[in-house]
């Protein structure tokens, strides 16, 4: 049964990339990165199951948990063009004047 | 005894079978849906629908061992951040004036000027 859902997950994920090559604005490309770690995340899992190794979670697991950060961090840096310290800036040119 | 196992091993089948087709589902909607919103809401399907029937189905599969403390963690939060993520990738796109189309006859076969505006902020 892992077969089925490997092969769903594989099938699922070239189709994704379909997307992200094709999508036309950015924020299809960002949505398809993240629908992509999310299908990393469940393909690593099941692959761990398949092999009789689920210790590949703890592998999922991080790998969940860079996703949801590296989708927030991109999301962030094109709306505010930095990462760090976006909303200080501009206070901080005010208290300047 | 073993007939709780069929048991247990035909509900392990029926949640992993149902979560890759909706998994599948999810992305043939992401790639082909015609605009924006509604590729969101296709791929959406995936974080919901799909990751909680599979991590239910490897869960019974796995027993009550540590694998499955892993995977309820890895469930809830993925349960908790792909609605996030996928709401702030709603956000960007809303705040940097991509719209969805409104409007009589809209079948999505031409969404050309929404994705112009969109490109331009890109």
């Amino acid at each position: 049964m892992f077969v089925v859902a490997v092969f769903a997950l594989f099938i699922a994920m070239v189709l994704v990339l379909g997307r992200l090559y094709a999508g036309p604005t950015l924020y299809d490309r960002v949505l398809a990165v993240n629908s992509f770690g999310t299908h990393t995340v469940l393909f690593i899992g099941v692959i761990g199951f398949l092999t009789g190794r689920p210790d590949f979670l703890d592998i999922a697991l991080l790998y969940a948990l860079i996703n949801f950060v590296g989708t927030i961090a991109i999301l962030k840096y094109f709306r505010y063009r930095a990462i760090g310290d976006a909303h200080q800036r501009p206070t901080d040119r005010e208290i300047g004047h | 005894m073993s007939a709780l196992e069929t048991v247990i091993n035909l509900l392990s089948w029926f949640f992993i079978v149902s979560g890759s087709v909706f998994v599948v589902i999810g992305a043939v909607g992401t790639l082909r849906f015609p605009d924006f919103w509604s590729r969101l809401h296709a791929a959406s399907i995936t974080d919901s629908a799909g990751m909680i029937l599979l991590v239910i189905g490897m869960c019974l599969q796995a027993g009550l061992t540590l694998v499955t403390v892993k995977l309820l963690i890895i469930g809830v939060f993925l349960f908790i951040t792909g609605p996030t993520s996928t709401h702030a990738v709603a956000n960007a796109a809303l705040v940097t004036g991509l719209r969805p189309p409104e409007g009589e006859g809209l079948t999505g076969a031409e969404p050309e000027p929404l994705e112009a505006d969109g490109d331009d902020n890109a």
